[in-house]
Parts: structure tokens; C-alpha cells; sequence
């Protein structure tokens, strides 16, 4: 078996965090004594990623996605816990390690601003060390796959938000890294400019094996691209599995909904919510359609009984959508990870 | 190939970048330019009217000498100074530290090969206005061929010393978060007591004395000394070892700061 590219045991991070009450004599007392209160942004995370698994981490804003990169990246400390990346402790920062990874910021830029783009990819390939034909033949490849075209010899602060977005990609990926971190890489780009760099990422995957894991705040990437997520919300592990999975654990129920034959009279209420199994389940009803949401296990019971009662014209059975049940799992909080065994994935 | 081994291409490359870099802000570097040739120039104007109307003379100095020793400080100046320091809070506050840290080279050659860069390309003026500041002026140089020999290892080692030491400074801001005070703090440290406002000689008994224990003298006042031929052999070389031994513990003390300070590094933003 191959080792894990990512291991990550009971990783914690608390930040210290000055603060005061707001007005004059609070900010006079300050002077004199100060105080801080501990945020824990991690709070003791364990997984593993495989050679190759592009795992998506979900979490609403300050779960802690952003501080775990930044640890796996080297660019934090933990307060405690362990992580090896590549077979590296990353906050050691050793050169062999940082050399096979990438960390790209969605709001961040590593280009310098004022000169051409290829200008700071040619400091990159002095920085990596990569060979020049090998240079020459990566720069062409990108240039193709993320369709750059002319834009590599215009100045940074000329291009466009997606332009640039597009540029610091190829820029860190110019000496092939063996792992990626991408945080929010999509984030403020058009849809046309995501799906691009979305597919882009999948097929560097496919080309390097290289081993990806991603942040973002849009659903559409991580079910594009991700067979396994890692939600994580006040910095604990929520579920850790494939993408379906998460559905099925934190959303118990089902929807169906029905097209009635026309010219019929409006289902009764009180029979609808029998067959349903209960008044709290008909989401929405009229003359011509049912909504109604029932739990998963009695989904073909109720489905049977619907079929035998109304003049059904077409039926529907669907998961809720995944972006539902993210809001569902961050609305439950913690507490939802306790009912919650996380998945192995592997 | 090791980090080290390609240490050459890193800094050749980031030279090519760094010019067309600066280039790009051609009126910050006019306007850079001015700042570090007024101010020598004032206490050189300053200095010779002083010398003129006091006969001539102020504590061994004529005027030729005081056009000398301002015209040489400001070389020393100009190939020594370092700004990183003024940027460090900012580069940290914004997290654009952060693209550097994660390099597989160590930040501080960054910040080298732009110094660098910055002093080649503003030394293409600098050099001439010397001249030009020599001749208006009618500087004096008294020195012999080795102390102008010896000038160059002090000048090599004043530009060491001050970066490492400016640079350790600067890794302040992974602490404080407003480093104004404390710069201003060394920078008036730097003002006085390298010979910067006039030469140390002149100044009393006591702040001379101060002046030789601290790390400023060797950066500034040192070289100048030495190419102006106020220097004997004995005291060369005990500036040599002077300025060696501020280095060694700067650097010492660069690499405890540099680890404690990116533990500390929160990344904020970045």
C-alpha cells in the first residue's frame, strides 16, 4: 500500500487574540493592561489523503479551512498536533518539501505587479530550479491548457481578475508540484472563467497524479472535481467521505414530487398528509402538484401508496441539493459531528 | 541541485526581474535618488560655511575636508543603506510575506538580490554627482593607494553588517504590530552616532567612546575614515575586526529572531 501524500493527526491551532471592550475608557484601561482571548481556529483534526485524491474541505467562513492549509502549506505553526505532507513536517519548511508543493491563494498574488507575467515566471523557474527546455515545454503546455494566449507578457496590473487568476496558476505550477493546495481558487471569477479553471484542475490531476486538496465556497467545484469532502465547522471534522454520503447522513429525508393529471380536483390535505406520513411532510401542494419531503427509509412506501391514491402524471424522487445540506450541517453546529462517524474514505 | 548550489541563477534571475521592476517605478527612484543626495549635501553645505567662517578649521577639518568626507559618506550611504525594515509591518500585516515564506529559498535572498539591484541601478548616478560634488567643492583626499585599498573590504563588510542588522530588525513586525517608534529609535541612533550629522571627532569625548562600542560606527563612519586616510593600520584593522565580530553576533542573533519570529507569524490575511 502507498503511503498517505497528507497525514494529519489531532492537528490544533488557537490564535490569541487581543481584545477590549469599544470606548474611551476601555481604551485607557488597555494601556495598562492588556487582554487576549484564545480563538481556536483547528481544534484537533485527523485524515489522510492518498497519492492522487483531490478532497474538497467545505466550511462556512473561519471554520478553519484556511489556517489548516496555511499549516499543511508550512506556513503556520501549530499549537499542537502532528502533519507530515510529501513525508515532511511542512512548518519546517525544509527546501525538498517546499519544492514539490504549491499553495495558491484565490486572494492573494504571488506575481509581481508591475512587470510581465512571464517575468515572475522566469524568477519561478530560477527558484525551482527547473530545467530550461523543461521550462519551455511546461510554459507551452499551460499556455494551451489554461488558453493564456498573449497574456503572459502583459503586465499584471493590465490583466483582468480571471486573467490574473489564470496566470498564478500556471506560475505555480511552472516546477510541477507533487501536492497542491488551492484555497478558494475560483473565488470572484464569472462562471465561464470557474468551469475553466475547475477543468483545468481536474485534467492536471489526470496528467500529474498530483495530490489536490481544495477549499471553496462553491458547491459547483467540489462536485465537479471532488469524490471525497472533509466538512469541518468551529475547526472539528464533520464528516469525511464521498460527496453522496454526506446527502445521506445529514439530510435523513427525501423529496418527491408529483405532477397531477389536469382537470382533477386539488388533493385533500388531511388524505395527503396521511399518505404521507404525517402533516409536517407536505411541503407544498395545488391542483396540479405535490411536494412533499419523507424520510429516507419510508421513501418507496410512500411512493407506492401516492401511485395507488392519486392520478400521478410523472414522479420525481430527489436528494435535496448538496448546498442544502451544507447549510444544514453548519446550521446543526459541532453537536452534528457527534452523530456523525466520520467515513473512511480510503 | 541543493538551494545553495543554485543560489547564482536565483540571484541573476531575480536581478533581471528587479530592474525591470524598478525601472517600471522610474519616478520613485528619482525621487528616492534626491532624498539620498540632499541630505549629505546640506551638511556638506552646512559644514564648509561652518569650516569658512571659523577660519577655515573646525577640529582638524577644512573645508576641503568636510567636501571629502560628506562625498564619501555619501557613497558609503548610498551602497549600505536598506529600507526593508519600513516595509517589514506591512509585508507581514498583509500577509505578503507569505509568497516569499513559501519559496524553497530563504526570504532574506530576496530582499538581498533587490538591494542589490537597487544600489546598481541608483549608482549610475550617484557616482557622477560625487565626482561632480568633488570637484564644486575642491574635496581634499589625504589618503595614500592602501587606504583607499583597504576602503573597499570595510565598505564590503560596512553593507554586510547593516543589512544583517537592519534586516534582523525589521523581523520586529512579527511581534509588533506598529514598528514606527522603533525604527525611528534606530534611526537616530543611526544619525548620530555613525557620523552621518558630522564626523564622530568632533563630536565630545564621551560620545566618541559610546560611538566605538556600538555597531553604527562600522557601518558608516569606518569606511569613510578609512578612504579620507585618517585611519592607521593598527586601526583598520581593529575596525576589520570590529566589523566581523558586530556581524557574527548579528547573525547569531538574525537566525534566533528569524525562528521564533515565523513561528509566530500568523499569516493574517495572507
Amino acid at each position: 500500500m502507498t503511503p498517505p501524500s497528507i497525514r494529519v493527526t489531532d492537528l490544533r491551532k488557537t490564535y490569541e487574540v487581543p481584545e477590549r471592550e469599544g470606548g474611551l475608557r476601555a481604551a485607557a484601561v488597555s494601556i495598562l493592561r492588556r487582554s487576549s482571548k484564545s480563538v481556536p481556529a483547528v481544534a484537533g483534526i485527523s485524515f489522510e489523503v492518498s497519492p492522487g485524491e483531490i478532497v474538497g474541505f467545505l466550511g462556512p467562513n473561519g471554520a478553519g479551512k484556511t489556517t489548516t492549509l496555511k499549516m499543511l502549506s508550512g506556513l503556520l505553526y501549530p499549537t499542537s498536533g502532528e502533519a507530515t505532507a510529501l513525508g515532511h513536517v511542512p512548518w519546517q519548511r525544509e527546501p525538498d518539501f517546499l519544492r514539490r508543493m504549491t499553495l495558491i491563494m484565490g486572494q492573494r498574488n504571488q506575481l509581481a505587479w508591475d512587470i510581465p507575467v512571464v517575468d515572475s515566471f522566469e524568477l519561478n523557474r530560477a527558484i525551482y530550479g527547473v530545467p530550461r527546455d523543461e521550462y519551455r515545454q511546461r510554459l507551452d503546455e499551460l499556455v494551451e491548457l489554461l488558453d493564456l494566449g498573449n497574456l503572459v507578457r502583459k503586465p499584471v496590473r493590465n490583466l483582468s481578475l480571471g486573467e490574473r487568476m489564470k496566470c498564478e496558476v500556471a506560475g505555480s505550477l511552472l516546477h510541477r508540484p507533487e501536492v497542491l493546495f488551492l484555497d478558494e481558487p475560483t473565488i470572484g471569477l464569472d462562471v465561464t472563467m470557474q468551469r475553466r479553471i475547475r477543468t483545468f484542475i481536474a485534467e492536471y490531476n489526470a496528467r500529474t497524479g498530483a495530490t489536490t486538496l481544495l477549499t471553496s465556497h462553491y458547491m459547483a467545484d467540489v462536485e465537479a472535481l471532488c469524490r471525497r469532502v472533509i466538512v469541518i465547522h468551529h475547526g472539528v471534522l464533520l464528516y469525511d467521505g464521498d460527496p453522496t454520503g454526506l446527502v445521506a447522513r445529514f439530510s435523513p429525508r427525501k423529496t418527491i414530487s408529483i405532477d397531477l393529471e389536469p382537470d382533477q380536483a386539488p388533493p385533500d390535505p388531511a388524505a395527503l398528509a396521511q399518505l404521507a406520513g404525517g402533516p409536517d411532510a407536505v411541503i407544498q401542494h395545488s391542483a396540479e402538484r405535490v411536494t412533499l419531503r419523507v424520510p429516507r427509509t419510508e421513501t418507496a412506501a410512500v411512493t407506492t401508496r401516492l401511485l395507488a391514491a392519486l392520478a400521478v402524471r410523472d414522479l420525481v424522487v430527489e436528494e435535496p441539493p448538496i448546498d442544502e445540506v451544507i447549510d444544514l450541517v453548519f446550521a446543526a453546529g459541532p453537536q452534528a459531528g457527534d452523530a456523525a462517524q466520520p467515513d473512511s474514505a480510503a | 541541485m541543493s538551494s545553495v548550489a543554485r543560489l547564482p541563477s536565483i540571484y541573476a534571475a531575480k536581478f533581471r526581474a528587479e530592474i525591470a521592476l524598478q525601472v517600471a517605478y522610474r519616478g520613485a527612484l528619482v525621487i528616492w535618488l534626491l532624498g539620498l543626495l540632499i541630505e549629505p549635501i546640506v551638511y556638506l553645505v552646512v559644514w564648509t560655511t561652518v569650516a569658512r567662517s571659523q577660519g577655515g578649521q573646525v577640529g582638524g577639518f577644512g573645508a576641503g575636508d568636510f567636501a571629502a568626507y560628506f562625498t564619501l559618506l555619501m557613497i558609503v550611504n548610498q551602497l549600505t543603506f536598506t529600507w526593508h525594515y519600513f516595509f517589514f509591518e506591512w509585508r507581514v500585516k498583509e500577509g505578503f510575506f507569505s509568497p516569499l515564506l513559501l519559496r524553497p529559498v530563504h526570504p532574506i535572498h530576496n530582499d538581498i538580490a533587490e538591494n542589490l539591484t537597487f544600489k546598481l541601478l541608483t549608482f549610475t548616478v550617484v557616482g557622477p554627482v560625487a565626482i561632480f560634488l568633488i570637484v564644486t567643492f575642491g574635496a581634499t583626499l589625504r589618503s595614500e593607494p592602501w587606504q583607499l585599498l583597504a576602503f573597499v573590504p570595510a565598505l564590503a563588510l560596512a553593507m554586510a553588517l547593516r543589512f544583517v542588522v537592519e534586516w534582523t530588525l525589521a523581523l520586529a513586525a512579527f511581534w509588533i504590530t506598529r514598528t514606527g517608534a522603533l525604527n525611528e529609535t534606530y534611526y537616530l541612533g543611526m544619525l548620530f552616532l555613525s557620523g552621518q550629522v558630522a564626523p564622530l571627532v568632533l563630536f565630545p569625548q564621551l560620545v566618541q567612546s559610546i560611538a566605538y562600542l556600538l555597531p553604527f560606527r562600522w557601518m558608516i563612519s569606518f569606511p569613510v575614515e578609512t578612504a579620507l586616510g585618517r585611519l592607521g593600520p593598527a586601526d583598520v584593522l581593529i575596525g576589520y575586526g570590529a566589523q566581523l565580530a558586530w556581524i557574527a553576533a548579528a547573525l547569531v542573533l538574525l537566525r534566533v529572531v528569524w525562528r521564533a519570529g515565523i513561528r509566530r507569524y500568523s499569516a493574517v490575511g495572507a
